[in-house]
């Protein structure tokens, strides 16, 4: 079983589905930072496995999969700091209330 | 003394044990991230599901990878989250609905996609071999400092970028934080309230 890429790849196909809704779902900005976390590790997986079952992917999948882990870095960083500076104004985190340009 | 490579007196592999307990943790710890009630401990969650991760690259056959995992993940993206949860917090968010109302909406669309991906794996003849490789920490950097130059020092503008956005974001601009922390006054005709705002106006 962990020796097949079909293992591997389901896992990450659960893992984005499980990101995904909790994307959708969730009322709270920084739940859905994580859920995009979640999906951020999903990909990232799936890389990964195709640069360990796929002799000349090898060593450029480990590469994209670093330069995928450094993104998510930025996009965390950033993405709280707009959390943090909405929260400043409306005093809640949750994102069905932030309806200012529904009018 | 080296152990096997199976579980002894069962054909079992100590590999596919490993996967399976790994996956999930991995899985268990995800689909609580995106229920629980308090968001602190989504965010405990997170930090569960991430190591589960950083073993399974273990498994994969990428050590570096998994260190950077724990290094970056567990240590530095769940601390900032933690900390943007603990600024964050309201005192009855608990109490609160966890869910929109799309969550009902969004429950079988998830489904659907994890069952599209499994179909589409399942039935695709990947051109893989049936072993893993073990990837050296040496070809990783041999590729990143010479084919792959121009992408790493992208990243290092991009980060060097998003602390420089981040600061910006989240720093109060200091009129506002005045008036932010300026406590409701009760007598508001003993004191000129128009020279006040005027004055914040003028500094900032």
């Amino acid at each position: 079983m962990s020796g097949s890429l079909d293992s591997y790849l389901i896992l990450s196909g659960i893992l984005f589905a499980i990101g995904a809704f909790g994307f959708l779902a969730r009322r709270n900005a920084i739940s859905m930072l994580m859920s995009i976390e979640l999906m951020l590790n999903a990909v990232n997986l799936t890389i990964v496995a195709f640069g360990a079952f796929v002799k000349p992917l090898s060593g450029h999948a480990s590469v994209i999969a670093l330069l995928v882990v450094a993104v998510a870095a930025a996009e965390a960083t950033v993405g709280l700091a707009i959390v943090l500076a909405i929260y400043r104004n409306r005093r809640t985190p949750l994102v069905d209330e932030y309806h200012e340009m529904q009018q | 003394m080296p152990i096997g490579d199976t579980i002894p007196l069962t054909p079992v592999r100590w590999e596919d044990v490993l996967f399976l307990a790994l996956a999930t943790l991995l899985i268990v710890s995800a689909l609580l991230v995106v229920s629980l009630r308090d968001i602190i401990h989504c965010g405990l969650a997170m930090i569960v599901s991430f190591a589960a991760l950083a073993g399974i690259y273990v498994l994969l056959g990428n050590p570096l990878l998994a260190a950077t995992q724990v290094l970056v993940y567990i240590g530095a993206i769940s601390i900032l989250i933690l900390f943007a949860i603990m600024l964050t917090q309201t005192k009855n968010a608990p109490a609160r609905l966890v869910f929109q109302t799309q969550a009902r909406l969004a429950a079988p669309a998830a489904a659907a996609i994890a069952l599209a991906i499994a179909g589409v794996v399942l039935t695709t003849t990947w051109p893989a071999g049936g072993e893993r490789l073990w990837t050296s920490t040496t070809e990783i950097s041999t590729l990143l400092f010479s084919d792959y130059v121009l992408p790493f020092e992208t990243v290092s503008v991009l980060l060097t970028a998003a602390v420089v956005g981040a600061v910006v974001l989240a720093r109060r601009d200091p009129g506002e934080s005045a008036l932010d922390e300026l406590p409701p006054s009760p007598d508001q005709g003993e004191a000129p309230a128009g020279s006040e705002p005027g004055d914040e106006g003028g500094r900032s």
